[in-house]
C-alpha cells in the first residue's frame, strides 16, 4: 500500500530514540514469548492474534500510554480497550508488569477461579479498562469514554485496538460516526489490519477495502503505518497523544501480519486460534529469541 | 445538542409540537426525575436515539444541554457507549423504545452494562403494546423476560409518571445497573406526586382474602379499579403494585400466597418469561400449592389498534381484568 499523505506530514519531533528502540523491541519479543508461556497452560489459544499486535502493545503500554504503576484506577490514566478481546493473553503479561496484578494470578491463567481468561474482564482484573469478548462493542465503549473524559475535563486519550475482521460489525460503524460527529478527537482507533479471521481471509470472507476512504469518509483523520516498525508506529502514536489541535478522532490502520515473529505461523493459514505442542512451542520460542522485528 | 425544534418552528400538526405542548404528560416526570438527580449533585448524563420528543427528554436537553447526547438512531452504540461514560464517573440515563432497548440492545446491556458493572440507567419507553397501530416492530412484549434473566441487572416497572420520577430519585445510590421499563405518558395516576418509592419494594394496596392482583406497570391502575368493582359486589380482592421486578419482593407474593385463596398477575407483557413467570418461580420455590392466573400477552404477537382497543381486546383495562378475575375467583375451590 502506498504510503498516506497523513503519515509524511509527520514531524521528527516524535521519532524514536534508538535506545527506546531497542527496549521496545525487547517488550514485543516478552509480549509473545509469555503468550506462548501462558497459552501452554490452557493448551490453546490465540497467538497470532497477539503477534499481529505485540508492537502496538509495546508501543502503548512501554511508551505512548500514561499509565501509573500499582494504579490502575488512576482518573488521568490513557485508556486502552480491545475490540480483539481474544488477544488478551498478550495483555496480561503487561498488567502484571505495571502491578496490577500479581505473579501469582498471571500463572494462574485460565485455572478455576483465576481471573484471567481468554478475554478481559474489568470487573475481575485491576488494569483491564473494559471487558470485551462480543467484537464489535470497543469504539463504542471508547468514545463513550472520550466524551466523558472530555465533560470531565481530563486530558486523557483512549486508544481502542481492533480487529479487522470486526470492521463487518455494524456497531462498528455507528461508534465511527458518533465519535466523528461528536468531535470525539482524544479518540484513537488503532485497527490491527492482519489480514485474517477465523474463516479465512478478510478479503475473501466479506471484504472491508477501501479501508482507509471508509475511515475518512466517516470524518475520522486517518493514518495507515507498518504495524511492526516501531520507528513509525512509537513517533505516530506519540503525536496523535498530544495532538492538541485535531478535532476529530483519529484511526490508524496498522498494516500487520498474524502470526509476526514465527515464520509458519505466517504462512500457514489457521493459527486464528491453535495450540503449539512443547516441541513446536520450543522451536517457535528459539525463533523468537532470534529474530529482530 | 440542544433541542433545535421549538413550538415557533414545528408544524401544529407534527408529533414534536404534539410532544413540546405536553400531550404525553406522565412523560414530564422523566425530566424531573432527573432534575431532582443533578440538583442533588448526581453527575448525570443524558441521552436519546431520536426520540426525545416522545420520551419527554427534550425538557431535559434544553435545561441541561451540555448534558445531553443526541445519538441518532444507533440504539446499541448508545448503550454501549453509556457503559465506557459510565466508567468515567457520570450516571448515564439513556431512553428508547422498550422494544428497541429490550430486544436489540439485549446482548450491549448484558455484556456492556450489567457484565461491566456500570451504573447506566436504561428507560424502554413505550412498552407493552402501548404503540398500538405502530405494530408488532414497536411492541415490547418480551423486555421483562430478557432482562430479568441478566445478572446484576435491576429491572423496574413503575406503574405511572409520579412513580417512575420518585423510582429515578430512588436510583441515586443504587449501585446495579437499573431497566426501567415505562408506559407513553398517557396512563391514569396511581401515586400522587412524591409518593415515596423503595427499589425492591413491593406496594401492598391490600390483600384479598378470595384474590391478590400482582400487577406491574400499566396494568396496576385497571386492576386496582377492577378490586374496587369486585369488592363493592361482595368479594375479596386486594392488589400488590410489583414495580420492582428484580430484585423481587418475595416476602409480598408469600404474604399474598398466604392469605389469598388465589393468585393472579397482570401485566403487558407475554406470560411467558415476565411478572407471571417471576412470581410462578416463588411459589414453586417455597412449595406454596397455591393457583397462579398469569394474565397478560398469551405468547402472541398483538394486533393492531389504537391502544385503548388493544387494553380493551387483550383484556387489561378495567373491565377485562374484572372479567378475568372473576374467571379466577370462579376456580377457587
Amino acid at each position: 500500500m502506498k504510503a498516506p499523505e497523513q503519515t509524511s506530514r509527520l514531524t521528527n519531533d516524535y521519532a524514536l530514540d534508538p535506545r527506546d528502540l531497542a527496549r521496545l523491541r525487547e517488550k514485543a519479543r516478552f509480549i509473545r514469548l509469555e503468550t506462548i508461556r501462558l497459552i501452554e497452560i490452557a493448551k490453546v489459544g490465540h497467538y497470532s492474534s497477539v503477534f499481529s499486535a505485540a508492537e502496538i502493545f509495546a508501543a502503548l503500554y512501554y511508551d505512548v500510554m500514561s499509565l501509573k504503576k500499582g494504579e490502575p484506577g488512576w482518573p488521568s490514566r490513557d485508556r486502552f480497550l480491545m475490540g480483539k478481546g481474544h488477544a488478551a493473553v498478550g495483555l496480561f503479561p503487561i498488567l502484571e508488569e505495571y502491578g496490577f496484578i500479581s505473579k501469582e494470578t498471571l500463572d494462574g491463567y485460565t485455572r478455576l477461579g483465576n481471573p484471567l481468561g481468554d478475554h478481559p474482564d474489568m470487573r475481575k482484573v485491576p488494569g483491564i479498562d473494559f471487558s470485551s469478548g462480543s467484537i464489535g462493542h470497543a469504539l463504542s465503549a471508547g468514545a463513550g469514554m472520550a466524551w466523558g473524559g472530555r465533560f470531565a475535563k481530563e486530558k486523557f486519550t483512549t486508544f481502542v485496538m481492533t480487529g479487522d475482521g470486526e470492521m463487518q460489525e455494524g456497531q462498528v460503524w455507528e461508534a465511527a460516526l458518533f465519535a466523528a460527529a461528536h468531535k470525539l478527537s482524544r479518540l484513537v482507533a488503532i485497527v490491527d489490519r492482519n489480514g485474517w479471521q477465523l474463516d479465512g481471509r478478510v478479503d475473501d470472507v466479506i471484504g472491508i477495502e477501501p479501508l482507509e476512504e471508509k475511515w475518512r469518509s466517516f470524518g475520522w483523520e486517518t493514518h495507515v503505518v507498518d504495524g511492526h516498525d516501531l520507528n513509525a508506529l512509537v513517533p505516530l502514536l506519540r503525536r496523535l497523544k498530544a495532538d492538541e489541535t485535531r478535532e476529530r478522532p483519529a484511526c490508524v490502520i496498522a498494516q500487520t501480519i498474524k502470526g509476526k515473529g514465527v515464520d509458519h505461523m505466517e504462512t500457514e493459514p489457521g493459527w486464528h486460534l491453535g495450540y503449539l505442542v512443547p516441541s513446536d512451542a520450543e522451536r517457535a520460542i528459539a525463533e523468537i529469541m532470534a529474530r529482530e522485528i | 445538542m440542544t433541542a433545535f425544534l421549538t413550538k415557533d418552528t414545528l408544524a401544529e400538526g407534527s408529533w414534536q409540537y404534539r410532544a413540546l405542548n405536553a400531550v404525553n404528560p406522565g412523560l414530564d416526570h422523566f425530566s424531573e426525575g432527573l432534575f431532582a438527580l443533578v440538583e442533588a449533585g448526581v453527575p448525570v448524563i443524558a441521552g436519546s436515539a431520536d426520540l426525545q420528543y416522545s420520551n419527554g427528554l427534550n425538557r431535559f436537553a434544553e435545561r441541561y444541554p451540555e448534558r445531553y447526547i443526541s445519538f441518532g438512531i444507533s440504539e446499541q452504540n448508545m448503550v454501549t457507549a453509556a457503559a465506557g461514560l459510565a466508567t468515567t464517573g457520570h450516571v448515564p440515563f439513556v431512553a428508547t423504545f422498550a422494544s428497541f432497548l429490550g430486544l436489540l440492545c439485549c446482548e450491549q446491556i448484558r455484556m456492556d452494562v450489567a457484565y461491566c458493572a456500570q451504573p447506566v440507567r436504561m428507560v424502554g419507553h413505550h412498552t407493552g403494546i402501548s404503540l398500538g397501530f405502530y405494530g408488532t416492530s414497536h411492541h415490547a412484549t418480551e423486555d421483562i423476560a430478557t432482562t430479568r434473566a441478566i445478572a446484576d441487572l435491576t429491572v423496574i416497572s413503575p406503574a405511572d409518571g409520579p412513580q417512575f420520577a420518585e423510582a429515578i430519585k430512588a436510583s441515586k445510590d443504587w449501585p446495579e445497573p437499573i431497566y426501567f421499563r415505562i408506559g407513553r405518558g398517557r396512563e391514569p395516576d396511581v401515586y400522587a406526586k412524591g409518593t415515596p418509592f423503595t427499589i425492591g419494594k413491593a406496594i401492598e394496596h391490600g390483600i384479598g382474602e378470595e384474590l391478590t392482583i400482582i400487577a406491574c406497570g400499566l396494568p396496576v391502575h385497571p386492576s386496582l379499579e377492577a378490586a374496587k368493582i369486585l369488592n363493592a359486589e361482595g368479594r375479596s380482592v386486594g392488589v400488590i403494585d410489583m414495580a420492582t421486578i428484580k430484585p423481587l419482593d418475595r416476602e409480598a407474593i408469600l404474604k399474598a400466597a398466604g392469605r389469598s385463596k388465589i393468585l393472579m398477575t397482570a401485566e403487558e407483557h407475554n406470560v411467558l418469561g415476565g411478572l407471571g413467570s417471576a412470581v410462578a418461580e416463588v411459589l414453586c420455590d417455597e412449595g406454596c400449592g397455591i393457583r397462579l392466573v398469569r394474565h397478560g400477552i398469551h405468547d402472541e404477537y398483538s394486533l393492531i389498534a389504537p391502544p385503548t382497543h388493544l387494553y380493551a381486546h387483550y383484556k387489561l383495562d378495567t373491565a377485562g381484568i374484572v372479567e378475568v378475575a372473576r374467571t379466577a375467583l370462579a376456580k377457587i375451590r
